[in-house]
């Protein structure tokens, strides 16, 4: 089963509808796959043993993913925000590789390695140029790796995590119904191509047959610009990028400027870090014809494990009951095609209600790292992420289950901490993480930023507020404030920078 | 049958990929499915002339295959003899 089938199937079912919108550019589910028809030849003749792809979103990446699948090549898209040493040793990594994008930086960083440097345009030029007109060549059957995707390493070293053919084609398959998009209906696509959730955004949306429309660099501006001009239908975001979006729109109205009309807009999916549950609202409130869909998943799931559907996000706006309200900070319900369990510490599962670690297993996870595979005896992939189910069967994260506070031999959660203080109305941001302490191992620092307009609460005013609201052994023992915290691109906490700061 | 074979029909233009699969004759329009159309196409046997639809899943009660249906037909799917049914997908909204 190879990964190429979803757009064969596209091409074949509607080859002349527009599959892709990039700089003004439109390309049909039949040039796609003439394309990558002809990254095939342009790969194996190559000898390269990755496709990698140095660059941000555009049509080389959906002509890469699909070229290299059929000449059964791993694609590894790499971050190319990375600075050059750390880029350097993941290239050396992949060497020899057929690398596509930065011609200059892979020359000057990586030139002694091996690998063949095609520009972007070079690659898609010479990919459409070189399609056989009888093509009677042997694909690849995919019975191997199609992505390699370097985790983003916020707690140590980039890990390999390698996805198969069938991971994606179970997740695939298994969650999205073919063609079973509108004509009119296009998504927006902002994730960069590096980043799991940009690759399923590729593959889901060209298998539903949906119009993919790149916005390759994200400004608020930009995005509402194209929601506007190309009556975008469906999007996914970042928290961060909602975040900014939501403040852009609220200047232009407070500027007196054009309404940006955004009714076109259906569906918003969201993931990728924590959602601020004022940004949410706001959301909520700005698009008010949209449905809200909070995604759960990681690299080595294939994307999507849990999914916080449109009505349980109106459905918790409108309730009364706190525990219905509060499913707007959950990550919703796992998906039909996976079964998640909680464990402890020693393995067992734990009951609903209990917080542990969550596993997961399913066709789509994959769990294998191109070192090991990390998925236990029974195919359960741990995936360090902390958190518990409620009785209805809703996922809670409580954080990175290494993020954990181990304070004489009590387990903390950051994630209860933080909520508490995000309640004081002068606090616009914060995070809460272990510092080195004599007496108990681990103790509690956190780091605050104030809301514009107010004054830094006292630092006695923050103990009291957790002491209040939470057992003692969560009250901080150092506070401090900073004007923003560390996030990447992608709107993940950097918390080992944060520990730095607190530590220092 | 490994998964990701593809099987085409003897009897019309279907085509399928292999998901899951024993040991049973696959077969559509009532005619056993190869890896190769046959020099002669099979006749469509009346009671597997249902059709099939692209990329809908067809699946057996007991839950041993499953085929993907890559181009579609004027056959319908049985295996030893027992129709196929389009497998039920619950959808899910749009996640990415």
């Amino acid at each position: 089963m190879n990964i190429a089938l979803l757009l064969e199937m596209a091409a074949e079912a509607a080859p002349d509808r527009v599959g892709l919108v990039c700089d003004g550019k439109r390309w049909t589910y039949g040039d796609l796959l003439a394309a990558a028809r002809g990254a095939f030849s342009i790969i194996q003749n190559s000898g390269a043993e990755y496709v990698a792809l140095l660059d941000e979103s555009s049509e080389a990446a959906v002509i890469a993913v699909f070229g290299a699948a059929l000449a059964g090549v791993p694609y590894c898209p790499l971050n190319y925000r990375l600075p050059d040493a750390d880029l350097a040793a993941l290239l050396g990594r992949i060497a020899p590789a057929l690398v596509i994008g930065d011609e200059e930086r892979v020359t000057r960083i990586a030139g002694g390695q091996g690998h063949t440097i095609l520009s972007r345009e070079e690659f898609t030029l010479k990919a459409q140029e070189t399609v056989p007109a009888d093509d009677a060549r042997e694909y690849d059957p995919g019975e191997g790796v199609a992505i390699q995707l370097f985790t983003s390493g916020t707690t140590a070293a980039p890990k390999a995590a390698i996805l198969r053919h069938s991971n994606l084609l179970g997740y695939i398959l298994g969650t999205v119904e073919f063609a079973s998009a509108d004509e009119a209906d296009a998504a927006l696509v902002v994730v960069p191509p590096y980043h799991i959730a940009g690759i399923s955004a590729l593959l889901s949306s060209i298998y539903a047959q949906r119009k993919i429309v790149m916005l390759p660099a994200f400004s608020p501006e930009g995005w509402l610009g194209l929601v506007e001009a190309e009556a975008i239908t469906n999007a996914f975001v970042v928290p961060t990028m909602l975040a900014r979006i939501v403040d852009a729109m609220d200047k232009k109205a407070a500027d007196g400027g054009a309404v940006v009309r955004t009714a076109s807009l259906r569906a918003i999916a969201y993931g990728g870090g924590k959602m601020p549950l004022e940004v949410i609202h706001k959301a909520l409130e700005r698009f008010p014809a949209a449905g809200f869909t909070n995604a759960y998943g990681l690299t080595e799931t294939s994307s999507t494990i849990a999914l916080l559907g449109p009505d349980d996000h109106r459905e918790a706006l409108a309730s009364e009951d706190p525990k219905v309200r509060a499913r707007l900070t959950s990550l919703g319900k796992p998906i039909p095609t996976v079964e998640i369990e909680i464990r402890s510490e020693s393995g067992e599962v734990l009951p609903l209600g209990e917080a542990g670690e969550i596993y997961v297993r399913g066709e789509q996870v994959s769990g294998e790292y191109k070192e090991k595979s990390a998925l236990d005896a029974e195919g359960w992939f741990p995936t360090r992420d902390a958190g518990y189910m409620d009785e209805d069967g809703y996922l809670f994260l409580s954080g990175r289950a290494d993020d954990v506070i181990v304070r004489g031999g009590e387990n903390m959660s950051p994630g209860e901490i933080e909520d508490v203080l995000l309640t004081h109305p002068a606090i616009a941001d914060a995070c809460a993480c272990a510092i080195p302490s004599v007496e108990w191992g681990e103790a509690v620092g956190i780091a605050i930023v104030t809301r514009d307009g107010f004054e830094a609460p006292a630092e006695t005013e923050l103990k009291d507020l957790v002491r209040s609201r939470l057992r003692s052994s969560r009250v901080p023992e150092k506070v401090a404030f900073l004007a923003e915290l560390p996030y990447n691109e992608m709107g993940k906490l950097l918390r080992r920078k944060v520990k730095e700061v607190l530590a220092g | 049958m490994k998964p990701g074979t593809r099987l085409k029909s003897a009897a019309c233009d279907t085509e399928v990929m292999v998901i899951r699969a024993a040991e049973g004759q696959i077969e559509c329009g009532g005619a056993p499915m190869g890896e190769a159309k046959p020099a002669e196409a099979a006749p469509l046997a009346a009671d597997f002339s249902a059709g099939t639809l692209m990329g809908k899943r067809y699946v057996d009660a007991a839950g041993q295959y499953e085929l993907l249906c890559v181009k579609p037909g004027k056959g319908s799917l049985s295996v030893d003899g027992q129709a196929l049914v389009v497998k039920d997908a619950k959808p899910l909204p749009a996640s990415d």
